[in-house]
């Protein structure tokens, strides 16, 4: 998956600065240039460094304390690092369960919404009607509601519907809050892939369906990963919505689970929580990572911000 | 079957007025149908909710009990009560504050500068700063919350690193609840204005930045009046964006001061979260969520014209 022909070209070639694209830096022929060019530079690696150590610091506690025995908050290197935590947070209650609930909450709704997704994406890519800009209107203002303030009538909505508690509830609904962001970026996604090919399908016979499968499935198919990692993690990160729908601690993924570890354990137990944080970020950051190789900085942009 | 395959649809001929018309009813319909799923869905579970938001903040709801199975419609009521409570407004101040010190100003400006930065400051440091940047982002977000609760805890690691200074560091989450979870918010959200800048500043032609230099201008200048407005497109975006999802924020502020000490960081979210399932008043916290909703709804609609151009080419 090297060459992801079909996606939009990435613009945002995110954490790698495009550098690449400027032009060279005039040489520092004339008197002047010196001082004035390496002032600014140093300045700019001094607050790039202070920045660094802000962002850097949070981050270091979690690996820290995760292989410190006698962890705090505060961040130390421990004098004999072990993987205790680890052995100790590594049991089926506290880690496998949560775990694979995350994984069958996640996968479930990624699977849903990128089937979903890519059917409303053909249509509103390949007719054009007066009625795909009210519907692609209608669906970017759905994509930026604040979903966390309704959460209460979810919770209110649910209870009448007899959804509470029910996996399968909660797994459509976060299908539904992320369909919005989805069919948007699976459009985009859809709408570079040329239709000259499809013609060449139509004229053999296929059915709009058969086409939709056949020819342009196979053709965005690193799109439709990016959509599936996008709302992979986001589900996988909920911690909200699981919290509000979910009550049997036999159904809560591991967001909702981490909470109440904290809530019960957490001021004795921080080397364990930390080794929980990473065993439970460690999926999102290689998705994050997959996701680069395959389309780059559209992860996050080529859905909403194009510009 | 012949229906769907007759016409190639080349989307550049079919933009004629009179052309939606004249495809005839049945076969836009037939043409609509792989749009039914997500209609259903979403109808349901965010249309469904938004209209019960609606409807129950109408209701005086309750958790459980009696009120609960059998709600009785008290009309007003509830946005009355939440229209002279003074915790009501307090929470909007709170809100206000939390989005304006964390969005607007927070994550667009320290998300520019580190865009600038990373471009125009040394390459391999640049790249791991920003990698770093971005993991913040990337960790879900409880993570994040319990992170930054270490981080500024009373014996946390900011107030021994002030110690190493020589500072009595305060106690971040109770002296300072709103400053803390807007600081933690600017950590976990500025990777996104940082990508979205770079990638913004990635389409500035240098040329015309090096005909200004040439011209004599100062980078401040040159910033302020080439750069800045070739972006300008992307701020207005990134600071609508932001503003949405900083206003939804719920498990940072949950997790990090649970809206506490007392109401000191209960924004919005906080607020209907705990009117309806602290306090067992479903109506009033749907209230509560439907204004919040509402303000997002504005928020969404000026998002929705500033990208017009966008949908509609």
């Amino acid at each position: 998956m090297t060459t992801p022909t079909t996606t939009p070209s990435p613009t945002a070639a995110v954490p790698v600065p495009p550098a690449a694209t400027r032009p060279p830096r005039r040489p520092r022929v004339s008197p002047a240039a010196p001082s004035r060019t390496k002032g600014p530079r140093l300045a700019a690696g001094l607050a790039l460094v202070v920045v660094g150590v802000a962002f850097l610091v949070p981050l270091a506690w979690i690996l820290l304390a995760s292989v410190n025995p006698s962890a705090t908050v505060s961040v130390s290197v421990p004098e004999e690092p072990t993987l205790q935590n680890y052995r100790d947070v590594l049991t089926p209650e506290l880690t496998f369960r949560p775990l694979l609930n995350s994984l069958v909450v996640s996968g479930a709704t990624a699977v849903i919404v990128v089937l979903v997704a890519t059917l409303s994406a053909y249509p509103l890519s390949r007719y054009r009607m007066r009625f795909n800009r009210a519907f692609l209107h209608t669906i970017l203002f759905g994509s930026c509601l604040p979903i966390t303030a309704v959460m209460v009538p979810v919770y209110a909505l649910f209870v009448t519907l007899g959804l509470l508690d029910s996996v399968p509830g909660t797994v459509l609904f976060l299908s539904a809050t992320a369909l919005p962001m989805a069919v948007w970026m699976t459009k985009n996604f859809m709408d570079s892939v040329p239709v000259s090919i499809e013609e060449a399908a139509w004229v053999d016979g296929a059915s709009s369906m058969q086409a939709l499968w056949r020819v342009v499935v196979p053709l965005m198919r690193p799109g439709m990963a990016v959509v599936f990692i996008f709302v992979f993690t986001q589900a996988w990160g909920n911690f909200f919505v699981p919290f509000v729908l979910l009550l049997d601690p036999a159904k809560q993924p591991a967001a909702v689970s981490i909470y109440t570890f904290f809530g019960t354990n957490g001021a004795v137990a921080y080397g364990q929580l930390a080794a929980f944080s990473v065993l439970y970020s460690l999926p999102v950051l290689v998705l994050y990572l997959v996701v680069q190789r395959l389309g780059g900085g559209s992860f996050a942009l080529a859905g909403s911000v194009k510009g | 079957m012949s229906t769907a395959l007759a016409p190639a649809p080349s989307r550049r001929d079919r933009g004629g007025p009179g052309r939606g018309a004249a495809t005839g009813g049945r076969r836009t319909l037939l043409r609509l149908l792989p749009l039914a799923p997500g209609v259903v869905l979403m109808g349901i579970f965010l249309v469904g909710p938004i209209g019960y938001a609606l409807y129950g903040s109408l209701t005086n709801a309750a958790l459980s009990g009696y009120r609960a199975v059998a709600p009785e419609f008290v009309g007003l009521d509830n946005y009355t009560q939440l229209f002279t409570s003074g915790q009501f407004w307090k929470s909007v101040w709170l809100t206000l504050v939390f989005v304006v010190g964390s969005a607007i100003v927070g994550q667009n400006v320290l998300g520019m500068a580190l865009a600038l930065l990373v471009r125009n400051g040394p390459k391999r440091l640049g790249s791991v700063v920003s990698s770093l940047v971005v993991t913040a982002w990337v960790l879900p977000e409880i993570v994040a919350a319990f992170t930054l609760y270490a981080f500024f805890a009373t014996d946390g690691t900011l107030n021994e690193m002030l110690g190493w200074l020589g500072l009595d560091g305060p106690t971040w989450l109770i002296t300072f609840p709103l400053l803390t979870v807007i600081l933690a918010n600017v950590w976990r959200g500025t990777a996104f204005s940082m990508m979205v800048y770079s990638a913004a500043l990635a389409e500035v032609p240098p040329d015309l930045t090096e005909a200004a230099e040439i011209d004599g201008a100062g980078w401040w200048q040159r910033f302020t009046r080439i750069t800045l407005p070739m972006v300008r497109r992307a701020i207005a975006t990134n600071m609508m964006l932001t503003t949405l999802q900083t206003l939804g924020v719920f498990t940072l502020i949950w997790v990090m001061t649970g809206g506490g000490p007392g109401t000191q960081s209960s924004t919005l979210p906080i607020l209907a979260f705990q009117q309806a399932f602290k306090f067992a008043q479903v109506g009033y916290g749907t209230a509560i969520a439907t204004v919040t909703l509402m303000v997002g709804a504005l928020f969404a609609v000026v998002y929705v014209k500033v990208l017009k151009p966008e949908v509609d080419s």
